[in-house]
């Protein structure tokens, strides 16, 4: 070590740091392709940060000016489409990811003991990034966004007693307007955006105290070579670290080609009625929220009546934070569990019905699968304590299989 | 959803434009013909300059991006598509119509055209200019079957003809519908270049971003490949040698 890193070490931990996070935490060896999309969600993370950062150097945060302003940024400003189509798209992708990561947790049984916490604080931080992508997508002051703020905000006043004056709080005033946008930049670039960066931090550190799960669901620590370490394990750099560099190009390829070629990805990562100025006048055909926010909002409209329909979209989004507790199976890997699979890819098709049912207008035609798609979905979390206890489930191998 | 605000819904579509979108199932789309390129669009831009700029803007658009971005000779931009009074080159594309004054002619503003293209698509702009028909009904005597009482009169009558409701045509129009629907369509060209001007410059620049990730992606997977090989050489025990020792 030179002696300007020995000088650093003394005052900072960093060769601590880098062995204990990098060169010395150890990582199964059979990660599959699931397993990209942590490390991918991190650098999609920055590229929001960096395109966000100029994006709001060109931003007027006033009901009269957001939308021209945000059509300076795609007309006038020199690569401002490149950097708003980043920022824009990036959303959809991020969630593409975070669905994947998540998906990938429950099917490797990656939540269960003593991974709860990395579960619990990871599932904040999807419930972060919705609230951010819905303060986000309010900015712009399209139609689309005035609607989904006016709607998204009057769920508030269901809380009862003090709703009404929580939603003015919300909004800054009676309505949407400039106070609303001043106060969504506010927390969509500030305070929404660290919390979600500290929870990031304390998702890895996290995982790096329990150490990382993989799809056998095997404990690798229990099988330790001479030295102590891992036989399954493998420093995560250099090996992970040049591993995921791979994905990043792939991932990076994907992103590029959506930006160029299929930005709005025909109305699916940019409504068509978001380049039509705020208007309070006109009504939209079609308040649907963006397609990672439809599931839950199919859940609302399944039910009949506002009151119910907003409880179980609450209890659909609070539910997977006890998924650690409902699964009593010893086993947790999907791997060995045949049955559990089954149900976990049941509620997964169930939840993509409901996003796509939840972007199709509210006619008769569509509410027997809303209705059904619902039922199956909540069904997965009633079913798990009863069928995760009886269930058969195949031998588990001792150490990590290929 | 309840009865009650599944009434709502069908109320309040058929209360603004949107009833456009309901009336989607019984209206035959028609896919303008036209192939997007610059000629295309700066066809298309003349073609508007000529007939619809009396009214509509294109405010998100500038003069300038005609030359720069589409080629078109800045002397012809200012002969053909710049209004004579007070229009600069550098300046959006803003109709001379004060918008107020308009709202007492045509009963509404006519709308912005800078983003109709991503809103509404091409093929509704398409069909809805070539859906007019004579209404004597109405107080600009026309009326539109994917838009129905519209406020626009069929400024384009003289060249594409006058259709009755029935579809039977009261005067045919000066030029032949195969040139009238490809006039039209360069117009839509033009819009859409309008709702989205960074597309020629996407489709410039985008293979050669991609063809780089891709070499990108190449490199590191060698280089993934050469930092594993060791650990299908050594097994178990292999595994712990420290990274960069290769």
């Amino acid at each position: 070590m030179s002696r300007f890193l020995v000088w650093v070490n003394k005052r900072l931990p960093l060769d601590e740091t880098v062995k204990e996070h990098l060169t010395e935490y150890f990582a199964p060896k059979n990660f599959n392709i699931l397993y990209y999309a942590g490390s991918l969600l991190l650098l999609m993370i920055v590229i929001q940060l960096i395109s966000g950062f100029f994006l709001m150097a060109h931003y007027d945060p006033t009901s009269q000016g957001a939308f021209a302003s945000v059509q300076g940024i795609m007309y006038d400003t020199k690569w401002g489409w490149l950097i708003r189509y980043m920022h824009v798209d990036g959303v959809s992708l991020i969630f593409i990811l975070l669905y994947a990561h998540m998906f990938r947790g429950l099917l490797y049984g990656s939540h269960r003991a003593p991974r709860e916490l990395v579960w619990i604080i990871g599932y904040i931080i999807y419930l972060l990034m919705m609230a951010e992508a819905f303060v986000g997508y309010v900015l712009p002051f399209g139609n689309l966004s005035y609607w989904a703020g006016e709607v998204i905000t009057s769920i508030i006043h269901a809380v009862p007693v003090i709703g009404p004056p929580l939603t003015t709080l919300a909004r800054g005033g009676p309505g949407i307007g400039t106070a609303t946008l001043q106060r969504f930049l506010a927390l969509h670039v500030v305070l929404f955006f660290l919390i979600i960066l500290a929870a990031i931090a304390m998702h890895i550190v996290a995982l790096h105290r329990v150490g990382s799960n993989n799809p056998d669901g095997v404990e690798i620590k229990k099988h330790n070579g001479p030295d102590g370490k891992p036989l399954d394990g493998i420093p995560f750099h250099p090996y992970y670290t040049v591993k995921d560099l791979f994905g990043v190009g792939v991932w990076l390829t994907i992103f590029v080609s959506v930006i160029f070629y299929a930005p709005t990805m025909h109305g699916i990562f940019m409504e068509r009625t978001t380049f039509l100025a705020a208007n309070p006048m006109v009504s939209l055909p079609d308040v649907t929220p963006p397609w990672y926010l439809s599931p839950y909002y199919a859940m609302l409209r399944a039910v009949p009546n506002k009151y119910y329909g907003i409880a179980i979209m609450i209890t659909s989004v609070l539910l997977p934070f006890l998924l650690p507790w409902l699964d009593r199976n010893p086993v947790r890997s999907s791997r060995y569990r045949p049955v559990y699979k089954i149900m976990l890819i049941v509620a997964g098709i169930s939840f993509i019905t409901l996003a796509w049912v939840g972007e199709q207008p509210p006619l008769p035609k569509y509410f027997l699968i809303e209705r059904a798609a619902t039922a199956l979905y909540l069904g997965f979390y009633i079913l798990l304590p009863i069928i995760s206890k009886i269930e058969p489930t195949r031998p588990v191998p001792e150490r990590v299989t290929g | 959803m309840s009865m009650y605000r599944y009434l709502c819904f069908l109320l309040v579509s058929m209360l603004v434009p949107g009833l456009a979108f309901g009336a989607a199932d019984t209206v035959h789309w028609m896919t303008p013909h036209y192939t997007f390129n610059r000629t295309t669009v700066i066809a298309g831009a003349r073609y508007f300059a000529d007939h619809c700029m009396a009214c509509h803007s294109v405010s998100s658009l500038r003069y300038e991006y005609l030359t720069a971005d589409l080629g078109m000779p800045k002397t012809e931009v200012e002969k053909d598509i710049m209004l004579p009074d007070g229009a600069a080159f550098k300046g959006t594309i803003v109709s001379p119509m004060p918008p107020d004054m308009a709202a007492k002619w045509l009963g509404k503003p006519p709308p912005n055209l800078s983003h109709m293209d991503r809103y509404l698509g091409s093929k509704f702009i398409y069909t809805y200019l070539l859906s007019f028909y004579w209404d004597p009904a109405r107080p600009s005597g026309w009326n539109n079957y994917v838009f129905p009482m519209v406020a626009m009169p069929n400024v384009l009558a003289p060249w594409g003809g006058t259709v009755g409701p029935k579809g039977h045509v009261i005067y045919p129009g000066k030029l032949s519908p195969a040139e009238y629907h490809k006039n039209v369509a360069d117009v839509v060209a033009f819009l859409r270049y309008a709702s989205d001007p960074s597309y020629f410059k996407r489709m410039a620049i985008g293979p050669y971003v991609i063809g780089i990730l891709l070499l990108f992606t190449i490199l590191a997977y060698l280089l993934k490949t050469a930092y594993w090989m060791d650990l299908k050489k050594g097994g178990g025990a292999g595994m712990r040698v420290k990274g960069g020792n290769k």
